[in-house]
């Protein structure tokens, strides 16, 4: 789902700073028939967006403040901050937040590692690059659910595939009860994610380092750059910005991915492996829409301010003129 | 320049690459090879790596003691028109992004965005009460519009991406000839941009097949559910039938890894489009 914003960054990019030569479209004056044409093509897209996403997700909102019980709801009246109190008051939600920063940090590092290395080894073309990437590609056809699914099996203490290889290999000695204790549970919703999300990373990394020119690296050549050099000085430089978007849009879509651990854990054993967006879930199954809602707004407000700090933060710093 | 590669770096190189390979590719051969395990072999140690004899009871079974083939028909139906639906739209509101300069453009694309940003969860409550007053819930028609829905957004920008790519001069010669702005759409750009389209109306569909927390809280009889509710079904109870679990996997995984397989390219070329060109 988040792809489409990690699309737009990437082309933001290209057109914020120069002129969009690379477009062919002018952007054209029109008179009012025109006017009207373009309102008829708008409208059935807005008309669906507004009233199936908009409606619903302002809605929403507004059941934070309100005692909104679907079991009950005969009382739902405004209760202001009480939904966001008891939340606070709950003493899950410490841990909640903690895994919540385990899982996205747990994820995220090794995605953006492993996914470099792959980008930086598929950048030159070689025999079956082509079918090569797309047997990578694979993870992206397969639900988040069912990744979970996959992984759950794997994972299984008993007939599980991991503990049997660990186990042949001599790493392990007796079966890892994984999804049974908090710590090996979240390392194993981790490591899922982690196999689901670094094709991404590879493919828009790889995107990237394609559009950085081979003169560039010419140059650095002819001036004796080693390898590594050549990396942080020419590579890492070009393609900061993209990376740096790539990076926080990532982080926005695998704090709001609920599916894998729902799956793998279902937040369990005894709720230790909840992260904000599958507690969630757990309380809308019980009908406690107005505690739900106060975390999903707890959730868009934590996010909106981490960008803000996240942008000033890699801006990429003016040069001295 | 860029000399030839060492002998060290393109061993590295090859094992790096193998290893993700297999990584990638392994729990796809797993759950497979657990599919076509007789039932009784699945929980028996030690694990077989190759089923010692091929059966597909798994599969027979999931056809004769449930649904499965009712889901896959609704999944199929439902994602289908939605996707469909979701790529017409989006086609008409990508081509106004991406040929005028209006005013709200800038308003439109930012509220597309963020429909991407905000937990679903949120709008789960309302949307559940709105479609009890539309009388949608538990209908496919409900859940076809709802997909549309949330498939518009992402399909709008990645098609404004095509969009962008194609002269503009060529349906400005068809309008010459008089045709209409609409029919100038279909007839001439529409067949210049059909990989992008297809990319786009693949990745509709792939992801209404795939969708789950929508159709769990909307779909609840048999006659209507889709394949993720069905497969969350097999979580709730407390022992999980591995056998059935991971045909109804395979049966679920393998048209849409298909489908992604040939348009991988075009998909890929959507997203990152501009990242490429610079």
């Amino acid at each position: 789902m988040a792809l489409n914003a990690e699309q737009e960054v990437v082309r933001g990019r290209s057109s914020a700073g120069a002129p969009p030569q690379t477009s062919y479209t002018r952007k054209k004056r029109f008179n009012s028939k025109t006017a009207l044409t373009m309102l008829a093509f708008m409208a059935p897209a807005a008309i669906f967006v507004g009233i199936f996403t908009y409606y619903p997700m302002i809605s929403g909102s507004q059941m934070a403040f309100r005692n909104w019980n679907l079991n009950d709801l005969s009382d739902t009246s405004w209760v202001g901050w009480g939904n966001f109190r008891t939340l606070f008051e709950n003493p899950e939600f410490g841990t909640i937040v903690r895994n919540t920063i385990v899982w996205v940090v747990g994820s995220l590092v090794p995605q953006v590692v492993i996914g470099f290395a792959l980008a930086l080894f598929l950048k030159r073309k070689f025999k079956f690059r082509g079918a090569y990437q797309a047997f990578i590609f694979f993870p992206w056809a397969v639900s988040g659910f069912l990744i979970g699914m996959l992984f759950r099996w794997m994972f299984n203490a008993e007939f599980g595939v991991v503990n049997d290889l660990l186990m042949k290999v001599g790493i392990i000695h007796s079966p890892v009860p994984w999804l049974a204790e908090p710590g090996f549970a979240m390392t194993a919703i981790i490591i899922a994610n982690i196999w689901y999300g670094v094709t991404f990373f590879a493919i828009m990394i790889l995107a990237a380092l394609q559009s950085v020119s081979d003169e560039m690296y010419e140059a650095a050549a002819i001036d004796g750059a080693g390898k590594i050099r050549t990396f942080f000085s020419i590579t890492l430089p070009a393609i900061s910005v993209t990376l740096g978007l790539t990076i926080l849009l990532r982080i926005i879509w695998i704090f709001n991915f609920p599916d894998i651990i729902w799956a793998m854990t279902g937040g369990g054993p005894a709720d230790q492996t909840h992260i904000i967006t599958t507690y969630m879930i757990k309380i809308t199954q019980k009908g406690d829409y107005g505690q739900a809602s106060a975390l999903g707004l707890i959730v868009v407000f934590t996010l909106m301010l981490f960008a803000a700090f996240y942008l000033m933060a890699v801006r990429p710093r003016k040069e001295n003129r | 320049m860029i000399n030839k590669e060492s002998v060290l770096s393109r061993t590295s190189k090859i094992i790096f690459l193998s290893i993700c390979l297999i990584v990638t590719v392994f729990p796809l051969y797993w759950i497979v090879i657990t599919s076509l395990k007789a039932p009784g072999t699945i929980y028996s140690l030690p694990l077989d790596y190759w089923p010692k004899e091929i059966s597909f009871e798994n599969y027979i079974g999931l056809f004769t003691k449930s649904d499965f083939g009712q889901y896959m028909i609704n999944s199929l139906l439902v994602a289908t028109v939605a996707a469909t639906v979701a790529t017409l739209i989006s086609l008409l509101s990508a081509y106004v992004l991406a040929r005028f300069q209006f005013s709200g453009r800038g308003a439109v694309l930012g509220a597309f965005l963020l429909t991407q940003m905000i937990p679903g969860f949120i709008a789960l409550g309302p949307l559940y009460m709105m479609m009890t007053n539309f009388d949608l819930v538990d209908s496919k028609t409900g859940l076809i519009l709802i997909y549309i829905a949330v498939c518009i957004p992402f399909c709008t920008i990645m098609l404004r991406g095509f969009f962008e790519n194609v002269p503009d001069a060529l349906e400005e010669a068809a309008m010459i000839d008089g045709c209409s702005r609409l029919s100038a759409l279909f007839r001439v750009l529409v067949p210049v941009m059909m990989p992008g389209i297809a990319a786009s109306f693949i990745f509709n569909f792939v992801n209404c097949w795939n969708e789950l927390f929508l159709s769990v809280t909307l779909m609840n009889s048999d006659e209507n559910k889709t394949i993720p509710t069905a497969l969350a079904g097999f979580i709730s109870s407390f022992n999980i039938d591995w056998g059935s679990m991971s045909a109804a996997a395979v049966l679920t995984v393998v048209p849409t890894l298909v489908i992604f397989a040939f348009a991988s390219k075009f998909i890929v070329q959507g997203l990152t489009a501009g990242a490429v060109k610079g």
